[in-house]
Formats: structure tokens, sequence, C-alpha cells
């Protein structure tokens, strides 16, 4: 039997993500005491994942570990379940670790419980609660093996300030073993853009945006003054407007940011249930009655193509 | 290329959720059942590459009992060429790799090369199953996949990486792969197939056919136990802003930074 925790600290051009002190605080809260680890893959230094609660920060790398690979990544977190001797692994819900959790599930044999949004301490383990039916339902998780896996959803736990902690850097080599899959090619987005789940702002268009051009011009300039990342109802992403990468949604992405604004979106259930849990949810609707009000802190009952570009540069001057 | 198709049924998405007892999940009494609909970007893509000539055969798995039947006649009159219920009192109460157990073990001895499935289900979201086949098997996978190219015994296949970013993954057969919205568009059945699938023999495997034992699978090998289920908490009522446009463009401002505090 494991003791403690090890968080997945994710970064991007070296920075951590948010998510890394989101999931280090809730570990330290936890932990009570007991070892909180951190691994970083693909990364150097520890960085100030110790002032974040981190005592021991394992470091993978190499050529194998430049570029996410499913077995590079399974190999890499085997690894650092192993040095930390974790019985409880915290990482967030990024398309990365969705994709490498359920094959080091398999091969070690610990149980995973995905996109969770709450943890609590219970006799001596931890409980998660997590969202299902995307979002429509939420039920709780007890994961009965001697290492419990949890993906966890960003922003679902707030970071605590750093403080004068540091950990000990440990590199771990790790043999990525033989490689199944190879990537060719990266086709970046246009733009840098934070992905939809882990958006702490968010504006999205329905289809009475009329046109992909509507969409260009009400939607993803409000979301630029903003600093958001642009989404999408399903009838605007059929319709054409823009990919279905930005579709909000049960069949398009789960989201949960601070702010939410959605613009000419009536609220079928299919896009409530994958936004419903955003702080704030701001709605500009022209009819009255559109379900999204039922969920929506702020609303305003009015003709967008009238109030997007007023609000657009509203907030410009408000965040200059 | 024999391809296996893994099919979930599911509430249909536009389900008004209502829960009965905690501790067994959903009220399934009003339940309209579907497919799963990134299951059906799978089936399609199957249909697709045996059409061209690159599959041989399309083969449906699922676990389950006699109620999924009608789903699997929906994906044969979509144009599959068999369907496989795998089901046995054994099987009740699996978790995710308990369900991965199963169809891996169908996957093998039906030969399939080629695995094809959602990439998560309607119903918990979970994301895990055809993954943990390609672990089990020792097969490549690549998830949330938009683009697939199959050549001999080698595949291409697009993935999402974030942020609307790609990676382009090769790799060689046997694989795992599994389909996000954006792969195909899913054809509806015709009338001639509807009917001959009403007559197709749906295959059914138990335990003993698969090589399986109690310790793998069902609800005593489950490391997942789900309870306490509920309702999202109800949001508290909104505020509707009076005014003309521009007075309340200003309020919304106004409101958003001083009483919300979020920009």
């Amino acid at each position: 039997m494991g003791n403690g925790f090890l968080v997945v600290a994710e970064h991007d051009g070296g920075h951590f993500k948010k998510t890394a002190y989101e999931l280090l605080a809730k570990a330290v809260e936890l932990a009570a005491g007991a070892p909180v680890s951190a691994v970083v893959i693909g990364g150097d230094g520890a960085g100030d994942l110790g002032a974040h609660g981190a005592t021991k920060v394992f470091t993978v790398n190499g050529p194998a570990f430049g570029h996410y690979s499913p077995e590079a990544w399974v190999a890499a977190l085997q690894a650092a379940i192993t040095a930390s001797g974790a019985a409880v692994v915290l990482a967030p819900a990024s398309l990365q670790n969705k994709d490498a959790f359920p094959r080091l599930s398999a091969r070690i044999g610990a149980g995973y419980a995905t996109e969770v949004t709450e943890l609590s301490a219970a006799g001596g383990g931890v409980v998660a609660r997590r969202p299902q039916y995307a979002g429509k339902a939420f039920s709780t998780v007890q994961i009965q093996s001697p290492v419990a896996l949890f993906t966890v959803r960003p922003n679902s736990f707030p970071a605590k300030p750093a403080t004068g902690g540091s950990a000990e850097v440990v590199a771990l080599a790790v043999d990525a073993g033989a490689a199944l899959t190879r990537v060719v090619a990266s086709e970046a987005p246009s733009g840098d853009v934070v992905d939809l789940t882990e958006a702490d702002r968010i504006v999205s268009g329905g289809r009475s945006v009329k046109s992909k051009e509507g969409f260009d011009t009400l939607i993803r300039p409000l979301a630029a003054a903003l600093g958001a990342t642009a989404g999408a109802s399903r009838a605007a992403v059929d319709a054409g407007f823009c990919p279905h990468s930005e579709q909000v949604g049960q069949t398009g992405k789960v989201v949960n940011p601070t702010l939410y604004i959605a613009v000419g979106i009536s609220g079928a259930i299919q896009h409530l249930a994958g936004m419903r849990t955003s702080k704030v949810i701001v709605s500009i609707n022209k009819d009255a009655e559109a379900p999204i009000f039922g969920v929506s802190t702020y609303g305003i009952v009015g003709d967008m193509f009238e109030i997007c570009p007023l609000l657009t540069d509203e907030l410009k001057a408000a965040l200059r | 290329m024999k391809i296996g198709v893994l099919l979930k049924q599911v509430p249909s998405t536009d389900t008004q959720v209502k829960i009965a007892d905690p501790s067994a999940g959903i009220s399934t009494a009003d339940v309209k059942w579907t497919i799963n609909p990134y299951d059906e970007f799978a089936i399609e893509e199957a249909l697709r590459l045996k059409e061209a000539g690159k599959a041989t055969e399309v083969l449906l798995l699922t676990v389950g009992n006699k109620d999924v039947e009608q789903r699997l006649r929906d994906a044969l009159a979509m144009g599959a060429d068999r369907a496989m219920r795998l089901d046995d009192p054994g099987f009740v109460g699996s978790d995710p790799l308990g369900v991965a157990r199963i169809l891996a073990a169908a996957a093998k001895a039906e030969g399939v090369q080629l695995v094809l499935g959602g990439k998560q289900a309607a119903d918990d979201d979970n994301g895990q199953v055809p993954i943990m086949v390609a672990e089990l098997l020792g097969w490549a996978h690549v998830g949330v996949v938009t683009k697939l190219e199959i050549a001999g015994e080698t595949f291409k296949a697009w993935r999402a990486s974030g942020g609307g970013a790609q990676d382009v993954v090769e790799g060689a057969l046997p694989a795992v792969i599994t389909a996000d919205k954006g792969l195909n568009e899913p054809r509806y059945a015709s009338l001639k197939n509807i009917m001959m699938a009403k007559k197709k023999a749906i295959e059914v495997k138990g335990m003993a056919d698969l090589g399986l034992s109690a310790g793998q699978v069902g609800a005593a090998a489950a490391l997942v136990k789900e309870s306490g289920w509920s309702l999202p908490p109800q949001r508290p009522a909104g505020r509707i802003l009076q005014g003309d446009n521009a007075a309340r463009v200003k309020e919304l401002v106004a409101v958003l930074r001083d009483e919300a505090k979020v920009i």
C-alpha cells in the first residue's frame, strides 16, 4: 500500500499550467502531512512547485519525452508512481492525460476516475465526485486498488499562494519502451488559443450569428477583448460557422470557466450540460423565454448584432 | 482485414435526467436509447474502409443483455456484417477495465486487426474502454481522431492535441482508434438494410467462450465503485439587466468587475 500523493504537473513553453498549482493545493490539503510529490515530463526543473507544496519533484527527460506519446507518458507515469510510492495520483483532465491514463490503469491494475470535480478524504483514502451524462448528474467514485488514479477537470480547485518551500529534484531515467506510434506532423491552430476545457473565460456563439462572417465579426472580437477562448453551440458548428473543436456541449467540450458569455444561444439541454458549472454565466438573447436565461447570472434580452459590438468596445475600454 | 467496432447503448443526449435511487444511477423509465453518438462515427468509418476495399468484415461488439440488441440491429442496418453481444451473469457490474477485458478477449478470439470505438460514451463520459483494450492487447492506439487513413498494414491518424491543434500520428496495425465528431458524417440506414438487419442472427458469447474468469470481470473484480448519484445543484436565480443597450452594456461590465469580480 502506497502513501501520499503524486501530482502530474503539466507545462507549456517553460511555464507550469495553472492546473499544477490547483492540484498541488488540493493534494496538500488532503495529504494531511503525508508526502506530496510531483512529476514533470519533458521539462527541466521543479520551478516553483516546491513553493506550492511538493516536497519532491520527479523529472523525466529524453528524446521520447519531448512530444506527447501514450507509450512514453505511461512509462514515465509508471516510473514516477513507483519512485514516489504514492497511493493517489492527481492529473489534470487534459487530452494527453485522458489518453494516457486508461493505458496506465490497465497496465498497473489501478482504478481510474476521469473528469473529477471534487475530492475529499474518507477512511484513510480519497473519494471523488464526478459528472456523468455531461454534467446532468453527479456520482461518488471510490477506488479500491492500492493506487488510485484521478484526472481532474481544470478550474475545479483554487490554487494557493506560494510559500517559502522548496522541492528536492529527482531525475528519473525512464526507458520509454518501443514506440507503437510516431508523430509525423503537428498542425497548429491559427493564433495562440487556450483550449476550451482549460479556459478561464469563454465567449460562445449560436446559430443566430447567421454566418461564419457573423461569428468572426461578433464572437471572436468579443472573445479577444476579454482574452477569452471562442466557443459555439452545436447548431453553429453544424452550420459550418466554426470548427467542431470549438463546440461546447454534450457532443463537444464540457467546460468549466470562471466566466461564460453565451451569445445568441437558446440553451438546448445538451449545451447547458456542457457549461452549467461555469461560475458566472452571461447570456445575450433576443428571446426572453430562452432556457439559457434559467442558468444565467446576468442576462440581456436584446439584439446581439447591436449589443456585441457595444460590449466589445466597453470591455476594451474597461480592461485597457 | 477484419474490423471490430465497439458499440454502447446510451440514453439519447436530449434525455432529461432523473434520479429515483441515488445508489443505482439515473432512472431509465422514460429514457429513449440510442447508439452512443461517437460510436456512430466509428461504425461509419469501418463501413467506408470496407467499401474502399481495405477491410473484409465489419463486426460489431457490445457488452450487455438482450435490451441492447436493437442497437446492434440499428448498426447492422447501417451496413455492418455481423453483430456479437457479450453477455454473462458474471459480466454484470464490471468497471471500465472489466468491460475492456471482455471486449479485448472477443477481439482477439475473432482475429480483429483494427478496433474502432467512440472517444467516449455519452453516459459515463469515461473515455477509457477502447484505450484499455489497446493496452490489454499490446496494440497501438490513437484517441480522439478526426481523420484516418489505412494503407496496407499501416495507419495515419489525425488526433486533437488541444486548442484546436492536431498531431498526425503513424503506426502499424493491429491498432485501436477512437473517433471524434468530424471523422465522417454517419449514414442513415436504408429501408432495405433495416429489413435485412431484422433477420440477421446476433451471436452471443459468455465468460467461458471468451476464456475469462470471475477474478477478471464483474462486480467482484471492479476497482471503481460508483454511488451517491444526484442531480447538479440548482443555480441561483439570475438577473435580467434593464435599460437601453448602451446602459445595459455599461451595467454588465460594471457588475462583472465589481459584483462578480471576474474581469
